[in-house]
């Protein structure tokens, strides 16, 4: 891994989230990349599944609210500490993905992705109705949470530097699986699946493997991102715009590649904040994504990274 | 000479249409068996129910005296039987390298990412496809894809190899290149080959055994020469029996 | 017990215009393979379009329906032109991604225009009484001009030229192409038909409810769960289909909850996917 040059890229890049914020202070900065690094996890973590294996998971956002929803409850109701209640929230939306996967991803193609975007609606509405949950009023934090980490101000930036350490996890186990066996099987299952399987690759097990694996990450992530809120609501949590968003970053950027879904997110994020302030595109913000996710698949598949490759084949190993 | 491969009274219906129906033959170790018929003689499903892409209604399949009926094509490619496909399915946005490399590392021996790539390349000299080791399977002409097809079912380091007519849209010259690659498998790496071929000159002149195969029953086995002589053979299929003496002749 | 029967005799007409909006999702998908992901968008354009002509225009609503109905066909052509033709040949994943943009532009803009606030067509029409149950007229109405529709479009596709045209196209596109069907005409036809039918649902459920920009998304659920009972490409399946889903729905609305209807049916949908690939009825040829 130490000889790609990507990895070290990937180093750096998070060292720069840490330290530009960190060193100067600037908080708004540190929100916009705070989100910015938000979306770099989802966007990786979904071109697991889309980027590297050929199946659509509309329903990403699903393991972000609902590890949000288990690290609020277990900070809130249960008073564990943020770092516990992060990590057995990443293992238990990974757990309940892995059982979910046993289902639907006997799905092919199309199918599949149907039944993710069911998920989504169906997960917001059992947790909605979900008592332990608050409901439809979600769940809300109180200041003694954040007494453990400093008071409010220190726990901010310790969340912030959570996360941005979570993405440079991701990044580097992108890479990881991209260069290793595994990867190699993913590859071929999104080319063929059924060339893939008579040539021995065991496609159910490693289907179900890169779903629960592309589930974990962005469930801590959720506990991070919600505690840092102080707040969880339903439409928020399983917001699927922002699923879409997800796929839209990635063709954007470029799927299959671990720079493609980071360059896309971080583009996008800022794209977005951009939209969002101004007066005239606020409104039309799905139908600006929706604009360009059809001109990426229209004319664009291979996103901005696969122009990219085409224009300068030599960065094809440099920017994986 | 060891068994490698039973098939014993193996059928298979599709809704009203017997596919296959009581089919029972054996291959030996490093044999070379041909398997010819009509088309829609149900050849391909006969392949289809020995790797397990299709679970047979009766009958077993034992290879190297196990049974593997029914089981899983991704077990079966690791006990040591590949297959290729009659419609080629290249892995198409991955490079040559890559495509072989897949079936190196999940055949029959678990090798490590390094150990396939070195079996690849390796194989890849075999069918003359080393200097577009870096191209994308999806760029490759008929030809490459069908030597791509090949090289991929063998690095998986089979001890039967399973073609599906593997000539069929090839110019004289590529099929002179394959059949001796054909050949060359079975002489320097002892693979056994059950192909499955509608070139005359080829199936007789490779095969140890033929088998013919007609509306999903066996019409006639045995060695060329018989088959060749084989009346009902020659009524339900080859057609000209002097003309294929004179192939026959000519191959040999 | 009579609220049940009630419950259940509602369902299966409301599931009749089910069965109408799966047609719609299960033709496109018969015929270029195609799934269809604005499906909840045309469904609430139709809808939308019956409000303007009904509480706007002032226009009667159920002829309405034609002219939705063939402006339903002109925008599914264009949508066809302008966004799914390019992607025909490509992966599963493309054409997906092309309809679902196409969705994300239409919704967007709905939303932007109308907002997600609820509107209403105001009528009704005398419905039949029972053990003081009321089964009201627009719901039988709607069901009957539902399987009239419904019907049409089996008379078109049976017993006209340019229907056998698109049957054989779904059949074999290659060999229909090699008989001189000119098949690109032919998949702007039939994703216009398609169109067509889930903007006339739309508007049939739109006499019967109140709706907003975002409700398309809850019948292009029921659409997906009745196309895999029906199975993906059979229209007389999802008629069928339809109304199994609507007595379902019928026989738990009193029992349960409406805010589980999502779950129910997302768990229907992947329990029958599983245990049936290929959908449950199987009428005529299947997939």
């Amino acid at each position: 891994m130490y000889k790609r040059p990507f990895f070290w890229i990937v180093l750096a890049v998070t060292a720069i989230f840490a330290l530009v914020p960190g060193i100067s202070g600037d908080v708004s900065l540190r929100e916009s990349l705070l989100l910015g690094a938000v979306y770099i996890v989802l966007a990786s973590n979904l071109n697991l599944m889309i980027g590297y294996t050929g199946y659509v998971n509309f329903g990403n956002i699903a393991f972000f609210g609902l590890g949000g929803y288990l690290g609020m409850y277990m900070v809130t109701v249960l008073h564990w500490p943020l770092w516990l209640a992060s990590l057995i929230a990443g293992a238990c939306v990974s757990l309940l993905a892995l059982l979910l996967g046993l289902g639907i991803l006997r799905l092919r193609g199309a199918y599949f992705a149907l039944a993710t975007i069911g998920i989504v609606e169906a997960v917001k509405a059992l947790v909605a109705n979900l008592p332990a949950f608050g409901g439809a009023s979600g769940m809300y934090l109180s200041f003694s949470s954040f007494a453990p980490l400093g008071g409010p101000r220190h726990a901010l930036w310790i969340v912030y530097f959570a996360i941005v350490a979570l993405m440079g996890v991701s990044l580097l186990l992108s890479l990881a699986i991209k260069n290793s066996k595994f990867g190699l099987g993913l590859f071929a299952i999104r080319e063929d699946e059924d060339a893939a399987i008579v040539l021995g690759v065991r496609a159910p097990w490693y289907k179900s493997a890169i779903y629960a694996i592309s589930a974990f990450i962005p469930a801590m992530v959720g506990t991070l991102y919600f505690f840092k809120n102080g707040v969880i609501l339903p439409d928020q949590a399983f917001d699927l715009t922002l699923s879409i968003e997800a796929i839209v970053m990635l063709m954007l950027g470029g799927q299959g590649t671990v720079f493609g879904a980071a360059f896309g997110a971080f583009v996008y994020e800022q794209f977005r904040g951009f939209l969002l302030v101004s007066p005239t595109f606020s409104q039309f913000q799905l139908v600006v994504a929706g604009v360009l996710l059809l001109a990426i698949v229209l004319f664009l598949p291979g996103g901005f990274t696969g122009w990219l490759y085409r224009r300068l084949p030599k960065l094809r190993k440099v920017l994986e | 000479m060891n068994e490698i491969l039973k098939v014993s009274g193996v059928g298979k219906r599709f809704g009203g249409v017997r596919a296959v129906h009581q089919v029972s033959f054996h291959i030996g170790e490093g044999e070379i068996y041909g398997l010819i018929g009509p088309n829609g003689a149900g050849k391909t499903t006969l392949f289809n129910l020995i790797n397990g892409v299709i679970r047979p209604d009766e009958g077993r399949v034992e290879f190297r005296g196990q049974d593997i009926t029914g089981m899983q094509p991704y077990r079966v490619v690791r006990l040591g039987l590949s297959r290729t496909h009659q419609i080629v399915k290249p892995l198409n946005d991955m490079t040559v390298l890559e495509n072989v490399t897949v079936g190196a590392c999940f055949g029959a021996s678990n090798l490590s990412l390094k150990a396939a790539h070195s079996v690849a390349y390796d194989v890849l000299k075999l069918v003359d496809l080393n200097d577009r080791s870096e191209h994308l399977a999806g760029e490759l002409n008929i030809a490459g894809k069908k030597r791509l097809e090949i090289a991929r079912a063998v690095a998986a380091q089979p001890g039967l190899l399973l073609l599906d007519e593997t000539l069929a849209g090839l110019n004289p010259t590529e099929v002179g290149r394959m059949i001796e690659v054909i050949r060359r498998l079975r002489d320097e790496r002892g693979i056994a080959i059950l192909m499955i071929e509608h070139l005359m000159q080829a199936i007789m002149g490779l095969s140890d055994r033929v088998m013919v195969l007609n509306f999903g029953e066996m019409l006639a086995e045995g060695s060329p020469e018989e088959i060749a002589n084989d009346e009902v053979v020659i009524e339900a299929y080859l057609g000209d029996p002097d003309l294929t003496h004179k192939i026959l002749e000519m191959s040999t | 017990m009579y609220d049940v029967i009630a419950s259940l005799a509602s369902g299966l007409l409301v599931g009749a215009i089910y069965g109408l909006a799966a047609i719609g999702l299960t033709l496109i998908f018969g015929v270029m393979k195609v799934i269809n992901l604005t499906h909840g968008a045309m469904i609430a354009l139709g809808m939308f379009a019956l409000y303007f002509l009904v509480s706007v225009a002032g226009f009667n609503p159920y002829l309405s329906l034609l002219p939705i109905l063939a402006g339903g066909f002109v925008v599914g052509v264009m949508v066809y032109w302008i966004a799914v033709n390019r992607v025909i040949g490509s992966s599963d994943l493309m054409s997906l991604l092309a309809t679902f943009a196409v969705n994300m532009i239409l919704i967007g803009a709905g939303t932007a225009l109308w907002t997600t606030s609820p509107y209403n067509v105001n009528f009704s029409l005398p419905g039949i009484s029972w053990h003081g149950y009321t089964i009201p007229g627009t719901q039988i109405l709607a069901a009957i001009l539902a399987i009239i529709i419904a019907a049409a479009l089996y008379g078109f596709l049976y017993h006209t030229r340019t229907g056998k045209a698109v049957r054989a196209v779904a059949s074999n596109r290659q060999a229909a192409e090699l008989m001189g069907i000119p098949t690109r005409r032919i998949l702007a036809i039939a994703f216009g038909l398609g169109i067509a039918v889930a903007s006339a649902s739309g508007a049939l459920i739109a006499t019967l409810f109140p709706f907003t920009i975002l409700s398309g998304g809850s019948y292009e659920l029921k659409s997906f769960v009745v196309t895999v009972l029906g199975g993906l490409g059979n229209p007389a399946g999802a008629l069928l289909g339809g109304i199994l889903l609507g007595l379902i729905e019928g026989g738990v609305a009193p029992f349960v909850d409406v805010s589980w209807t999502p779950v129910i049916e997302f768990t229907l949908f992947v329990l029958i996917l599983l245990a049936f690939p290929s959908g449950l009825f199987r009428i005529g040829k299947g997939r």
